[in-house]
């Protein structure tokens, strides 16, 4: 930036600077000013399913800790000892009844709480024991989604979703009746920008080209369904507060709506087969047609997308380098859902995961992003696509095709906004 | 009759055979001769890369490569036909393959251990892959397969690289 250049005037309706993805300055103020204000994902429930289950995870840059304590309560808390400053977890999952620091043994309470300092003596005087806890941010969830601010006044999760609750119910619908739990995670790294990985997942356009391959491998219904290119129905909303939702497949947005008249695939004959010896016609129905997961991908700035059939989270390492999670999900039931889950896995084993038949040639995509906008830092990566077709939606999103670049404008207006304020 | 973990030594000729096959297998990977190292599998062999390193049960959990013969042969077609941008460039590999252990030798069928090192070099960087890799061989007069190979890497629940070849 130039000395009276503010990260906000590189940011336009249309446009976006490419120095957005490659200037460390800038990336040491998003990590201040949007990863530790605004409200980050932290975990799904299911992944701590009963008192005392913890999570270690990121917060921006920074590892926490997300528990559910003795009450049930959900908790974020920072992963470092108040002694000296060690890490009091290296789990990534696990249940505990609280966390001791290896170093000197001081321990905390699932709740963060500062439990025992052995030796006390020495403290006499200069430690007040009840006074000190792990630090502790802000913990709200919503359908399931958990998430987590260092901003003690920053608005409520509701509000900050906004629009977007409405979709993540419709999300959740994917469990066919069921709850959703998490099945597994791929997870990979690249080296590009975090937002290189923001913006594709509200990229239809890169979808056919980049995709080929995956296109190339899958069943003909399957392909049929992601034909999205020059489906009028199939558009991108606008949600508010940096939020998109991308509906590929329209026919899929709402499971609950169901004529009976689409065929399920036949490629799933056999889990039809196996579930209809325990549940009904109706339930085995909703739970096959869900099998690829909900008809869009909701977008939420800054970390989580909500993506057809999975999570995909994303954690930025440095200005260049991301990492990035496919949480694959299915219901959660009795275990006649088993065969429904293990069929979920291998639809996302072959796209996802740093062997998929998609995520590679992602990966490469974003690579090439990351190397390429190092030539003319100050020329603008282009996000105008569909900007003079884009229109209010009933509801009042700003809507557009879903190939159009309606959610990646949504996601910077978003960051200008956060950026700007100091 | 199976004979019992470390009784066996790599010399044996059942063992060397197995050896040789899973040298021919790391050759032909490198190379990137994919329709060539197709040859080397059974049909109803399994190709495996899980992300739990302590489970057997591959089916009921999420791999990074789940492949029975009908994946395996998809694989090689996106690995060779051209529309896949990451195979297109993929990275240079060079891998050792040592430290063979047989597990369990039989006349039909042998089960080596090994541990294999890989260096995938690709614009500037060199990625290492280290990895405790287990093959199921059958022994035939007609040729010897691979009837199973499970890839167990150090890092597998960890984040790694997007791959654009296979180990
Ligand atoms: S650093 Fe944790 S107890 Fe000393
Ligand atoms: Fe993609």
């Amino acid at each position: 930036m130039t000395i009276d250049e503010t990260p906000a005037d590189l940011v336009a309706a249309d446009r976006v600077a490419g120095r957005l993805y490659t200037d460390p300055e800038l990336f040491e103020l998003e990590m201040t000013r949007i990863f530790e204000r605004t409200w980050v994902w932290v975990a799904h429930e299911s992944e701590l399913p009963g008192p005392g289950t913890f999570k270690s995870t990121y917060v921006g840059r920074q590892p926490v800790i997300v528990t559910r304590d003795r009450k049930g309560v959900l908790r974020t808390l920072l992963n470092r000892c108040r002694h000296r400053g060690a890490s009091v977890c290296e789990k990534p999952f696990g249940k505990a009844n609280g966390f001791t620091c290896p170093y000197h043994a001081w321990s905390y309470g699932l709740d963060g709480a500062l439990r025992g300092v052995p030796y006390p003596d020495g403290y006499e005087g200069v430690l007040e024991r009840k006074d000190i806890s792990l630090g502790r941010l802000r913990t709200e969830s919503y359908g399931g989604m958990v998430f987590a601010t260092f901003d003690e006044a920053a608005e409520p999760l509701e509000d900050f979703l906004g629009d977007v609750r409405g979709w993540i119910d419709r999300f959740m619908a994917q469990g066919g009746g069921f709850p959703i739990k998490v099945l597994g995670r791929h997870r990979f790294t690249f080296r590009g920008n975090w937002k290189i990985q923001l913006e594709n997942t509200t990229d239809g356009y890169h979808f056919p080209i980049v995709h080929r391959s995956w296109m190339a491998s899958v069943d003909a219904e399957t392909a049929d369904m992601m034909s999205f290119m020059t489906d009028p129905t199939a558009v991108t909303h606008d949600l508010g507060h940096g939020h998109s939702v991308m509906q590929m497949v329209p026919e899929h947005s709402d499971l609950a709506a169901d004529d009976g008249t689409e065929p399920l695939q036949a490629r799933f004959d056999h889990v039809v087969a196996e579930l209809s010896t325990e549940l009904d016609d109706a339930a085995v129905r909703r739970v096959v047609r869900a099998m690829h997961g909900t008809g869009f991908n909701l977008n939420l700035f800054p970390n989580v997308s909500m993506s057809a059939a999975f999570f995909r989270v994303l954690r930025p390492i440095a200005v260049d380098r991301t990492e990035i999670e496919h949480i694959a999900i299915g219901p959660d039931g009795p275990a006649a859902l088993d065969v429904v889950n293990r069929e979920r896995m291998r639809v996302h084993e072959h796209f996802q995961g740093p062997f998929g038949f998609g995520t590679p040639d992602d990966a490469e995509g974003w690579d090439r992003v990351q190397r390429g906008a190092q030539a003319a830092p100050g020329m603008p990566i282009m996000v105008n696509r569909g900007l003079a077709r884009e229109k209010p939606s009933a509801e009042g999103w700003p809507t557009s095709h879903v190939t159009d670049e309606t959610g990646m404008r949504a996601a910077y207006a978003q960051w200008k906004e956060m950026m700007g304020d100091d | 009759m199976t004979e019992a973990l470390s009784l066996v030594p790599t010399t044996d000729a059942r063992v060397a055979r197995a050896i040789d096959l899973i040298w021919r297998e790391a050759d032909l990977l490198d190379r990137r001769e994919y329709r060539a190292w197709d040859e080397l599998y059974a049909d109803d062999a399994l190709y495996v890369i899980p992300i739990d390193r302590e489970t057997d049960d591959f089916a009921s959990v999420l791999n990074m490569v789940y492949d029975d013969t009908r994946m395996r042969r998809m694989r090689i077609n996106r690995l060779t036909e051209g529309y896949a941008i990451a195979a297109v460039d993929a990275a240079r590999t060079v891998r050792t393959v040592s430290r063979f252990v047989p597990l369990a030798v039989s006349d039909d069928e042998v089960t080596v251990r090994s541990a294999q090192i890989l260096v995938a070099y690709k614009r500037d960087h060199h990625d290492l892959w280290a990895a405790d890799v287990e093959h199921v061989v059958r022994l035939g007069a007609d040729g010897d397969r691979i009837v199973r190979k499970v890839i167990r890497l150090v890092d597998s629940e960890a984040a790694v690289p997007a791959a654009g070849f296979l180990l």
